[in-house]
């Protein structure tokens, strides 16, 4: 069987990567280690939580900051960074908490919006990232302009801008976990009904399945890895604010997925580690074109690559293409299936 | 396991009630069908939100009874900039509901016409012209009337040429791939942001209206409100309203327009030049996008970031109105408008000053529409 086959060489070449990547900090700056490769895990991850939703689940979500930034902020918030109070809760605990809040929010998203498809869905979480950005702007008891900073982190990781490694290999670990379990519950009855769901929603209906709901589940099964990436990201950086999860990261999550293809998993890591090396060392090499372009304009020239990516439409990307624009196209001819009466013909996980 | 099949059919009910057929982009406000369908009609959810919606009001009533005078002025402000919402989202959701194209670049368009417009003012209006009554040397430097409508008029045209240009180069041959076309309009939008605060700066800064309009008119009550949002942005608004409902409704381009959010395929089959319209439909959504940016520009400001927040207004506005529906765009305009209008100045209990909070005020509109009508007051399938 080549799938077994296949699936063998899967582990063999993950487990080749686990090992390269923990031996990594052996030769690396510390500079590297924690701005190319702390910083690619992390925002790999966000992106993955993206693609879960793309690749299994058809809904393009560009929510996932918005939630990321749920997460980031409530655990900056609950351990009371800027000077420490004494209520200050465990940096354990904040994290956790911020994780189960961040997963309740995304579960509410997901309620909202998982009737809609395709561009509706799109438009509907970009208007929910944009709305926690404004919100988290707005509220200075929580946030406000300039954000938390001075977060308290957790002993084990001591402190990053002395010694990176050690979030380093707690990054690398929520990554490999986070990818195993979605790459495990995609092969669940519920991840299998969930790519029925993706494929045929009207037939998936007609046998019984509860549509809305399995999106929703996934949407929260999507946050709760983005909530990951949100309280790693704060470990990371220390800090946040307003800045930092504005639309413009919503974007940048959006272009790692599209780099890594939206339609697999590792890829958002590799879209990550691309990134990562452009946003460090595209400096140094960007021609001085007036204001129009040079090192400053770090922003323009990822709108670049991002548009040329699109245009050019690369293997990866074709198939969800063809998938959602096929599906609209089908919808916007035949009447809607969704009428036709259901028989329940089996339960769902 | 009944409780499954109960939910799904219910949200099925749902469906039903929005694929009955419906007449989008007319101006005219028809009551939106609710969804009747075979089950009880106040189900749980209609009563959670009927309950939201009067304890709205009866919070509004309070608050009106306190201070008619400021209520007054908060309502106008509301209108005004549900008048500037409706402006921009119109043009958003008018390509929307041709091309099925949502042009994430709207609010970046927005933006520039407004810079395009201060540009303008300054280098062509700016002291040595003798139409203009500058105050020598001042810093805010006075415009006459040609000031501002030259500006105006040359930024919508040129952001409408902006616009024709992006979708001849960017989204003509691809049409029907719509994630990608966003994908694409994403892209632009980033290019944009950054080319525009490279040009023009991170300051915040305003368009002047000309010098010899009245800052403010007294009302009836005596309450006092600014010339410009009260009287020019909602004249603008209303005129442009009328004009774009009878262009649709009333001309060959929008009998064109119309069938062509019906069936595109037919329309061409029919021999006409689809291309054209869709030209002519993004030059006018443009045109939209740009001449809102001169508006906003002068009522509020020009600064990196309202391009997200006007993405975001128009986003919200054909959310709540249903894609591609100008009546649509209307009413979700006057509910975000009123909405953040309130929001921003009445939730304060006893107390407790949450007006910071008045996103959350935004998002339950978002949430209590889509509730109810997954695509929108007056959306329907695609």
């Amino acid at each position: 069987m080549t799938g077994a086959s296949n699936r063998r060489t899967g582990w063999v070449a993950l487990a080749v990567l686990v090992a390269v990547a923990a031996l990594a900090p052996l030769p690396a700056s510390d500079f590297f280690v924690s701005v190319i490769l702390t910083k690619t895990l992390w925002l790999g991850m966000a992106a993955a939580s993206l693609i879960f939703l793309a690749a299994y689940g058809g809904m393009v979500s560009l929510a996932q900051v918005g939630i990321f930034a749920v997460a980031g902020m409530a655990f900056a918030n609950l351990v009371a960074a800027d000077g420490g109070s004494p209520a200050a809760w465990n940096p354990w605990l904040a994290a956790v908490v911020a994780l189960v809040l961040a997963t309740v929010v995304g579960l509410g998203f997901g309620a909202i919006s998982a009737r809609s498809e395709g561009i509706y869905f799109l438009m509907i979480t970009l208007a929910f990232s944009v709305l926690v950005y404004f919100f988290f702007l707005q509220v200075t008891q929580l946030s406000g302009f300039g954000g938390v900073n001075n977060v308290d982190l957790p002993g084990v990781i001591g402190n990053p801008s002395q010694d990176p490694v050690p979030l380093y290999y707690v990054t690398l670990v929520a990554s490999v976990l986070v990818f195993l379990a979605l790459r495990g519950i995609s092969r669940t009855p519920f991840g299998l009904a969930l790519q029925g769901v993706r494929d045929e929603p009207a037939r998936m209906r007609a046998l019984g399945f509860d549509v809305t709901r399995h999106r929703m589940l996934a949407f929260g099964l999507a946050a709760l890895v983005a909530a990951v990436a949100g309280v790693l990201s704060v470990w990371y950086n220390q800090r946040i604010s307003p800045g930092s999860i504005s639309l413009a990261t919503t974007i940048d999550v959006l272009i790692i997925a599209v780099i890594g293809g939206l339609y697999r998993l590792e890829g958002a890591w590799v879209g990550a580690l691309v990134f990562a090396l452009i946003d460090n060392y595209s400096r140094g090499y960007t021609p001085t074109i007036g204001d129009v372009l040079g090192p400053e304009r770090f922003n323009t020239l990822i709108g670049i690559v991002f548009l040329v990516i699109v245009l050019a439409s690369p293997g990866g990307l074709v198939g969800l293409w063809e998938q959602v624009s096929d599906r609209v196209r089908r919808r916007r001819r035949g009447p809607p299936t969704g009428d036709v009466k259901s028989v329940p013909l089996r339960g769902e996980g | 396991m009944s409780r499954t099949v109960d939910s799904s059919t219910g949200g099925r009910a749902a469906d039903a009630g929005d694929a009955a057929p419906e007449v989008t982009t007319t101006g005219a406000a028809e009551a939106p069908e609710v969804a009747a369908g075979p089950r009880a009609y106040w189900t749980l959810k209609r009563i959670a939100i009927a309950a939201a919606v009067a304890l709205f009001v009866a919070w509004l009533a309070t608050k009106a009874a306190g201070d008619l005078r400021q209520f007054a002025v908060v309502t106008l402000n509301g209108l005004t900039l549900a008048g500037l919402y409706f402006v921009v989202a119109s043009g958003f959701t008018l390509i929307f509901g041709l091309m099925r194209v949502v042009n994430m670049a709207h609010g970046s368009l927005y933006l520039l016409g407004g810079y395009i417009a201060l540009k303008l003012q300054e280098s062509w209006f700016r002291e040595d012209q003798g139409i203009s009554l500058s105050l020598s040397g001042a810093s805010d430097a006075q415009y006459g009337l040609l000031g501002w409508i030259v500006p105006i008029i040359v930024a919508t045209a040129l952001i409408g040429v902006i616009g024709v240009l992006l979708q001849q180069i960017f989204l003509r041959w691809n049409q029907g791939q719509d994630l990608r076309q966003a994908l694409i309009t994403i892209a632009l939008s980033v290019i944009f942001a950054d080319q525009m605060l490279a040009a023009f700066g991170g300051i915040s800064q305003r368009v002047s209206p000309p010098a010899s309009w009245p800052t403010s008119i007294l009302l009836p009550g005596d309450v006092r409100f600014g010339f410009f949002r009260g009287v020019v942005v909602l004249a603008a608004a209303v005129l442009i309203g009328i004009a774009l409902w009878v262009v649709i409704k009333r001309t060959r381009f929008g009998k064109i327009v119309r069938a062509g959010v019906d069936d595109r395929d037919m329309v061409s089959a029919l021999g006409i030049n689809v291309q054209l319209v869709f030209a002519g439909a993004f030059l006018i959504g443009a045109m939209l996008a740009g001449f809102g940016g001169v508006l906003g520009g002068t009522m509020i400001s020009l600064q990196p970031g309202q391009d997200t927040a006007f993405l975001l207004n128009s986003l919200i506005v054909v959310i709540i109105g249903g894609m591609g529906s100008l009546g649509g765009a209307a009413i979700g305009a006057l509910a975000l408008g009123l909405v953040d209008s309130y929001a921003d100045v009445y939730l304060i209990f006893g107390g407790a000053d949450l007006t910071n909070y008045s996103v959350l005020v935004t998002f339950a509109l978002l949430v209590a529409v889509l509730a109810v009508r997954p695509l929108g007051l007056f959306g329907r399938p695609a």
